[in-house]
C-alpha cells in the first residue's frame, strides 16, 4: 500500500487501463499539455502522445458524442467533462444515444465510455461551476453511476468502469482530489454496483457516496461520544444501486439517514429513502430522513455555499433530532 | 462502373421505391403502428453514395432512413419485421423505423435524434484513424475493434440537421483531425415544413465546409452517377488521409415529413416539377440509352423488386412478436 491523492489515484487508473488496452483513450478539453482544469491528466500526454491523450475544441455534446461513435466500433473512450454542469451540454448524446444504443439496436452495438465529472461546491466557484448533478443519471436506464470517496476507490472503480461495457457517468469530488488514502500497489478492480460499510454501529445508518461519506464519518464520530452510535454505509454505485447492503443496514439499525451534496428535490436521497421504506418498512423506527443541497443554486460566497450545501454538522443536528423524537 | 452494378444499383433504387410505397399503405391501412419518414424521390443519394463505397466501410443515417439501409445492404426481410415491430427485426422490435442497425454492413443506425447521428459518424471516423495507427495488443489484435484501417464513414443527415450544433461542432473535430468521413447532406428543401430560406442563412449548405477546413461539393441528387462521382472523389481523398469532405446533395422527398403531414406548406406544381426528374426515371432512361438495360429487363425488375417486398411483408407478417417478459433484457451489455 502506498499513500497517494485521491487525483493521483485516477490518473494511475487512466494510464494503467491504457497501457493494458490499446482502444482505451482520453479526450476532453485540456486533457494534454495542460492536465485537466484539476491537473488529474498531467503528464499522461507525454507517456502516450496527443493521439490517446486528446485536446478537444469546447463542444461537450459532440466529443461525448465522438466517444460513442468510437465505442461502437471497439474503442474505449474515457471522456472528461472539467466540470459537471458542462455535462448539461452533453444531455442528448449520453441520454439519447450512449444510454440507449445497445438496447434500442437490439444488443448489435454496445457503448463501453467513462464520462468523468468533477463534482461538488465547497470551492466558491459559484452557480454553474458547483453542482452536483448525479441524481438526474440514476433515472436513466443504461447508465451507470459510479461516485467513489476514497482513492483506493477511486483507482479501483475507474478500472472497473473503464473495463465496463456499458456507459459509466463517473463523479470526482473536486474537494477529494486533494485527499491522500491507502492504494494498493498491485493491480485490483473495485466491482461497480457494490456498498461499502464504512464504520459499523447499532442506532442508525448514515447512508452517503462520494464527499459526504467522509462528512458523515465526522458526525458519527461526533456523534459517538454522546452515546449514538452510527453505522456509515458509502453507496460507491449509485446505479445499479446496492439495495442488499442497504437493507442490511437498516434492518439491524432501524433508522436512516441519507446524505448527498446534491439538491434534496428529486435527488439520490428521494430514490434511497422511497427503496428502504419499501422493502425495509417493517423494520424502520423511524422515518427515512434526507441531508442534502438546499433547493437553490450553489451561490459563490463562503457564508452563502456554507448555508446551502450539507455537512457534518447538519448531518449532527438532524440525526440529533431523529434520535431525540424516535430513539 | 460495370453494366453489373448498374443494373444491381437500378434495381435497389426500385427496391427502396416499392418497399417506401408499400410501407404507405401498411401505415394508412393502420397495419404498422407508430409513424415514418419516407425515403421516396431520395433514392439516387443512398444508392449513388453505396456505389463508391466498399462493404466494409460505415455509415449513420437519420429519421429517415430505411432507403440507406436498404442501399447498404440490410435485409428487406428484417427491415420490414423491425418495422412491423416483431422480434426478428434488426433491432428485434424495440427500435423501430428510426432506430434500426444492422452491424453486420457496418450501418451503425438510424436515428430519432436531428443531427443525433452527426458525432457518432465523427466518432466512428475516429476509431478507424486510430485503429490505423494504433499498435496492436500483446496478442496481436485490437480486441473487439471493428473498424478496417482503410474504412471511410459517411453520416447522412438533412439540411435540416444541419442548424444543429452537433454538425458545426462535428464537422470542426473532423477538419482539425482529419478524419475519414464524408458528411452527406440530404437536402430535401423542408426541415419539417419549414423551407430552406426560414432554416438557412446561406441557400448552399456545402458553403459551410469552408469553416471547417473541408471541401464542400454541390451534387444533383436526382443523378446517380454525379452523387457517386462525388462520393468516389471524397472516399479517395479520405482513404489517402487527406480528411474530410461535406457533399451537398439537392433532392426531394416525394411523401410529407411523416404519415400526419398533409404537404400544405408546399404546392403540387412544385412536386411535380421534382418528379419530371425522378431518380429512377433518369437512370433508367440513361441505361436504356446505352443498352445496359432492356425494356424487358426493365419490367422483370420491377416484378422481382415487388416479390421482394411482399416477401419481406409476409416475413414480418409471419414473425413472432417480442415476449414481452424479455422488454428488460439488454438493457445492459
Amino acid at each position: 500500500m502506498r499513500e497517494m491523492f485521491y487525483s493521483h489515484a485516477i490518473r494511475e487508473a487512466i494510464a494503467e487501463e491504457m497501457e493494458r488496452d490499446p482502444n482505451v483513450f482520453l479526450l476532453g478539453e485540456d486533457v494534454a499539455e495542460y492536465g485537466g482544469a484539476f491537473k488529474v491528466t498531467q503528464g499522461l500526454v507525454g507517456q502516450f502522445g496527443k493521439g490517446r491523450i486528446r485536446n478537444t475544441p469546447i463542444c461537450e455534446n459532440s466529443f461525448v458524442g465522438v466517444a460513442v461513435g468510437a465505442a461502437m466500433l471497439g474503442m474505449r473512450p474515457v471522456v472528461d467533462i472539467m466540470f459537471q454542469d458542462f455535462i448539461t451540454l452533453a444531455m442528448d448524446q449520453i441520454v439519447n444515444h450512449a444510454s440507449k444504443i445497445h438496447y434500442m439496436y437490439g444488443g448489435q452495438l454496445s457503448v463501453p465510455i467513462v464520462i468523468r465529472t468533477p463534482a461538488g461546491g465547497g470551492r466558491c466557484y459559484g452557480p454553474t461551476h458547483s453542482q452536483s448533478l448525479e441524481a438526474w443519471f440514476m433515472h436513466v436506464p443504461g447508465l451507470k453511476v459510479a461516485a467513489p470517496a476514497t482513492a483506493h476507490d477511486a483507482k479501483g472503480m475507474l478500472k472497473a468502469a473503464i473495463r465496463d461495457n456499458n456507459p459509466v457517468v463517473f463523479v470526482e469530488s473536486k474537494l477529494l482530489y486533494g485527499q491522500k488514502g491507502l492504494v494498493p500497489e498491485e493491480d485490483y478492480v473495485v466491482p461497480l454496483g457494490q456498498a461499502r460499510v464504512v464504520r459499523e454501529g447499532e442506532h442508525l445508518t448514515l447512508i452517503a457516496y462520494s464527499r459526504m461519506v467522509g462528512e458523515a464519518e465526522r458526525a458519527a464520530t461526533a456523534l459517538d461520544r454522546e452515546g449514538i452510535s452510527c453505522e456509515v454505509i458509502d453507496l460507491r454505485t449509485l446505479a445499479p444501486l446496492d439495495l442488499q447492503s442497504i437493507a442490511d443496514s437498516v434492518v439491524k439499525t432501524g433508522r436512516a439517514v441519507v446524505v448527498e451534496e446534491g439538491c434534496l428535490t428529486g435527488g439520490v436521497g428521494a430514490e434511497v429513502s422511497a427503496q428502504i421504506v419499501e422493502n425495509c418498512f417493517d423494520y424502520l423506527n423511524a422515518p427515512v430522513q434526507r441531508v442534502a443541497a438546499l433547493d437553490v443554486a450553489v451561490p459563490c460566497a463562503d457564508a452563502l455555499e456554507r448555508a446551502a450545501l450539507p455537512d457534518a454538522g447538519k448531518v449532527m443536528a438532524t440525526v440529533r433530532q431523529l434520535m431525540q423524537k424516535y430513539g | 462502373m460495370d453494366d453489373k452494378q448498374l443494373l444491381a444499383d437500378y434495381r435497389r433504387m426500385l427496391l427502396i421505391r416499392r418497399f417506401e410505397e408499400k410501407l404507405d399503405s401498411l401505415f394508412t391501412s393502420g397495419v404498422i403502428k407508430g409513424t415514418s419518414h419516407l425515403y421516396a424521390g431520395q433514392e439516387a443519394v443512398a444508392v449513388g453514395v453505396c456505389a463508391a463505397l466498399r462493404s466494409n466501410d460505415f455509415m449513420t443515417s437519420t429519421h429517415r432512413g430505411h432507403g440507406h439501409l436498404l442501399a447498404k445492404g440490410a435485409d428487406p426481410k428484417r427491415v420490414m419485421a423491425e418495422l412491423f415491430g416483431k422480434s426478428t427485426g434488426y433491432s428485434k422490435g424495440r427500435g423501430g423505423s428510426q432506430h434500426t442497425a444492422c452491424a453486420a454492413v457496418g450501418f451503425l443506425g438510424s436515428n430519432g435524434i436531428t443531427g443525433g447521428g452527426i458525432p457518432i459518424a465523427t466518432g466512428a471516423a475516429l476509431a478507424v484513424q486510430m485503429t490505423a495507427s494504433a499498435p496492436l495488443t500483446k496478442d496481436g489484435h485490437a480486441g473487439r475493434n471493428r473498424a478496417h484501417p482503410d474504412a471511410v464513414v459517411v453520416c447522412f443527415f438533412g439540411e435540416g440537421g444541419a442548424s444543429i450544433g452537433m454538425f458545426h461542432e462535428s464537422l470542426n473535430m473532423a477538419g482539425i483531425w482529419k478524419l475519414p468521413i464524408i458528411y452527406v447532406c440530404e437536402n430535401n428543401l423542408y426541415a419539417m415544413s419549414v423551407p430552406l430560406h426560414e432554416e438557412s442563412a446561406v441557400q448552399d449548405i456545402a458553403h459551410r465546409a469552408e469553416s471547417y477546413g473541408m471541401p464542400g461539393v454541390i451534387v444533383d441528387g436526382c443523378d446517380y452517377f454525379a452523387v457517386a462521382r462525388a462520393v468516389a472523389e471524397a472516399a479517395a481523398r479520405a482513404r489517402a488521409g487527406e480528411g474530410p469532405s461535406l457533399l451537398e446533395a439537392k433532392t426531394y422527398r416525394y411523401y410529407g415529413h411523416s404519415k400526419s403531414d398533409k404537404r400544405e406548406y408546399r404546392t403540387r406544381e412544385e412536386e411535380a416539377s421534382w418528379k419530371n426528374r425522378d431518380p429512377i426515371l433518369l437512370l433508367g432512361t440513361k441505361l436504356l440509352e446505352t443498352d445496359v438495360l432492356t425494356k424487358d429487363a426493365q419490367l422483370q425488375a420491377l416484378h422481382e423488386v415487388d416479390a421482394e417486398v411482399e416477401a419481406a411483408v409476409e416475413f414480418a407478417d409471419n414473425s413472432p412478436e417480442p415476449d414481452p417478459a424479455a422488454v428488460l433484457d439488454e438493457v445492459f451489455a
